[in-house]
């Protein structure tokens, strides 16, 4: 299985990657209200999703890994949350870049980008939980308990910065996205997207666990060497 | 044949990585006093808080009074001792109110006689209403035994109890234990200091990196010529990357 | 457990050192935040109910971390996890102290808030203490837990803002939200939705820290 991963991966999410850049670039039209800035999009939401699939990811395996305490779970964490917080990152840059011209601001309070924003924040805590905890063994089960907690208040933040937003105003009617997909050929190029980051997602985080994997092996056969294992 | 107290079945704890103890067989009899030694890092406390359900082990079985060890061990707690070179005492609080409060955590009947009873049997009766945080590391260390008493354990766990203390204050503690072992409790001890593990323990064991490489009756042997044979046990397999360190044993002369 | 709630009591009756910390703590904010309004605008009277909420949190965060530094002293944790007590209760009892020294802070901070902010007195103060306790019961709830963990880590102060204020912003939105309401003199009926949510997450962090706990404190 180990070895099967390896090979298909990442040809795989490369030519996958390549469809979807042609496809946002060239293939598909150009939105009539947003201009060209609306390419980003294509981008953004695949993204968008699939941090939230990361931190789902990080909340099952701190899970196992509390309740059963393999390691192996715990590297699966630990993967995921960084592939994800990069993934965060680059959704908070290019929401933004879209919003500007789009919108007018760079920034809204609405219920979507706000939880993302503290996603961020609790991808932050939970990488910087593990540097900062004296022991390995430790700061594993610490980032666990975050990442489970954090899994549980993520919906519970969701719903209280929406009716936040929703007594004031709306500042800002458009909906983020979605609305005016009319255009097949748009559809057919978020979709590749959605599956080109999700390969992308399932790939770093499998090298990165790997990385991982193999450390910890090293780790044991240096152990060894010393005559304590 | 006095029932077995402790056993363990290849006990084992990692850290990350890092094997502290590998598959240890360990018998206990009720009564028994066993002394552990063993260089810095061979597992001696790693040994302790397992026993002590403070830790999980990694592998392996333990019995505590003849019962499996799960969920948590709290029912092995009731009638486990602990005395650290760490006090676990409260240093705001006075050792009436640190005793009291253990007491009742522990569930012992009619708390304030019993705190009473033991703050005199330690010897602490003039401190008794004073913070801890005031008291010498000798006065401390006699709460904490007391605090190690307070429900009256079948089993005492020591780690490295001798620590800091003067020769009058060792003197004393050395005391308690016998007198202790003498009422029936059975004793664990870790110790550096091999003159008091002889004083007080009639067993001994030794730990060398996580394994167990000596057990047998230290009653009437010359703490020298265990010496020796300990230096034997304990130095590092030749090749490997340790370089032999020096003894941080002593013995009274 | 209520041995463990007493003892915690005990010790903070004898050196009022978390009480103190959360007072002055939670008046500077206070103060602080005055600065940044003007005393004459209108948009005092609006912001006042948020200015209160961070004062609360801010200074929570900080007796928060004091609860579990009492504790690694002489390794008295180590002590309690020799007790034969679930780790589970140990948890509740720790909560439940915290709970009371924020709610006792309160009781100071919130008339001298009032003055501050030159408030109709006695207008909504019911409602906003309830907002206080459903907040602050949540927030001890999750305070509580990842206190234990921020304690034994580096990082100690830094690590447990970074943690908590995070997961800590549904109590702070409805807070504000039913204190604002209420000072308004608006009905309480109008924001039960709010006070729904804030139950509901006393509710769900009581149990899953109850859970979890041992995990926190045991190595």
């Amino acid at each position: 299985m180990r070895t099967l991963a390896d090979a298909i991966l990442p040809p795989v999410t490369l030519v996958v990657m390549l469809a979807a850049i042609y496809m946002v670039f060239v293939y598909v039209p150009t939105d009539k209200v947003q201009g060209i800035v609306q390419r980003i999009f294509y981008f953004h939401v695949p993204l968008a999703i699939m941090t939230f699939v990361a931190f789902g990811t990080v909340a099952v395996a701190s899970a196992l890994f509390l309740w059963r305490g393999r390691r192996a779970s715990d590297r699966v964490a630990h993967a995921a949350a960084e592939v994800g917080m990069v993934f965060c990152t680059l959704v908070l840059i290019t929401g933004p870049i879209w919003a500007r011209p789009v919108w007018g601001t760079w920034w809204t309070w609405d219920a979507r980008l706000t939880t993302t924003l503290i996603l961020w924040l609790i991808y932050a805590a939970y990488l910087m939980l593990r540097s900062f905890s004296g022991a390995p063994d430790q700061g594993a089960r610490y980032a666990a308990v975050l990442g489970v907690v954090g899994a549980v208040d993520i919906p519970i933040i969701n719903r209280s910065v929406y009716w936040w937003r929703t007594i004031h105003p709306a500042v800002l009617i458009t909906r983020e996205g979605g609305s005016g997909l009319a255009d097949p050929r748009m559809q057919a190029t978020l979709g590749v997207c959605f599956l080109a980051f999700f390969l992308l997602f399932v790939w770093l985080t499998w090298v990165r666990n790997e990385n991982m994997r193999l450390s910890d092996e090293v780790e044991r056969l240096r152990q060894q060497a010393l005559g304590h294992a | 044949m006095s029932a077995a107290v402790i056993e363990t079945r290849a006990l084992g704890r990692r850290f990350a990585g890092v094997t502290a103890l590998h598959a240890l067989d360990l018998t206990v009899g009720a009564g028994e006093a066993v002394a552990v030694f063993g260089p810095n890092g061979a597992g001696k406390s790693t040994l302790l808080r397992l026993l002590a359900t403070l830790l999980r082990p990694s592998g392996g079985v333990l019995r505590l009074f003849e019962r499996a060890v799960n969920d948590g061990g709290a029912a092995a707690r009731r009638r486990v001792g602990f005395l650290s070179h760490q006090s676990f005492l409260y240093p705001d609080l006075t050792p009436t109110e640190n005793l009291d409060f253990y007491a009742r955590m522990f569930r012992v009947p009619q708390p304030p006689e019993r705190v009473r009873a033991l703050i005199e049997r330690v010897g602490l009766t003039g401190w008794a209403h004073r913070p801890v945080r005031t008291l010498s590391r000798g006065l401390e260390q006699r709460c904490a035994l007391a605090r190690a008493l307070v429900h009256e354990p079948e089993l005492l766990l020591l780690d490295e109890p001798f620590t800091g203390l003067d020769v009058d204050a060792s003197d004393m503690l050395s005391g308690m234990l016998r007198e202790t072992h003498a009422k029936g409790t059975t004793l664990l001890m870790t110790t550096h200091d091999m003159a008091r593990g002889f004083q007080v323990c009639r067993r001994a064991i030794v730990l060398a990196r996580g394994r167990l490489v000596w057990d047998g009756s230290i009653a009437g042997m010359r703490p020298d010529d265990f010496e020796r044979r300990y230096h034997e046990l304990t130095q590092p397999p030749p090749g490997s990357a340790l370089s032999p360190q020096p003894s941080a044993l002593r013995t009274s002369s | 457990m209520l041995a463990l709630i007493r003892k915690d009591l005990q010790i903070e009756f004898r050196t009022k050192e978390t009480l103190a910390a959360l007072l002055l703590l939670g008046l500077l904010t206070l103060v602080v935040l005055s600065f940044a309004f003007d005393p004459t605008s209108e948009l005092r009277g609006e912001a006042a109910p948020g200015a209160l909420w961070v004062a609360v949190i801010f200074a929570g965060v900080l007796g928060l971390n004091r609860s579990f530094l009492a504790e690694r002293e002489n390794d008295c944790l180590q002590g309690l996890l020799l007790c034969p007590v679930d780790r589970g209760t140990i948890y509740l009892a720790k909560t439940a102290g915290n709970f009371l020294f924020m709610i006792m802070a309160q009781v100071v901070i919130v008339p001298i808030f009032i003055f501050f902010f030159n408030l109709p007195v006695a207008v909504g103060l019911g409602g906003v203490f309830l907002s206080l306790a459903l907040g602050l019961l949540g927030f001890a709830a999750i305070g509580t837990l990842f206190a234990a963990i921020s304690v034994r880590t580096r990082a100690r102060e830094v690590m447990l803002p970074l943690l908590l204020l995070p997961l800590a912003v549904p109590i702070f939105i409805a807070g504000v939200k039913v204190s604002g309401h209420m000072l308004a003199g608006k009905a309480l009926a109008e924001v039960t939705p709010w006070l729904n949510l804030m139950g509901g997450f006393d509710v769900i962090f009581l149990v899953v820290g109850w859970l979890v706990f041992e995990y926190a404190v045991e190595e």
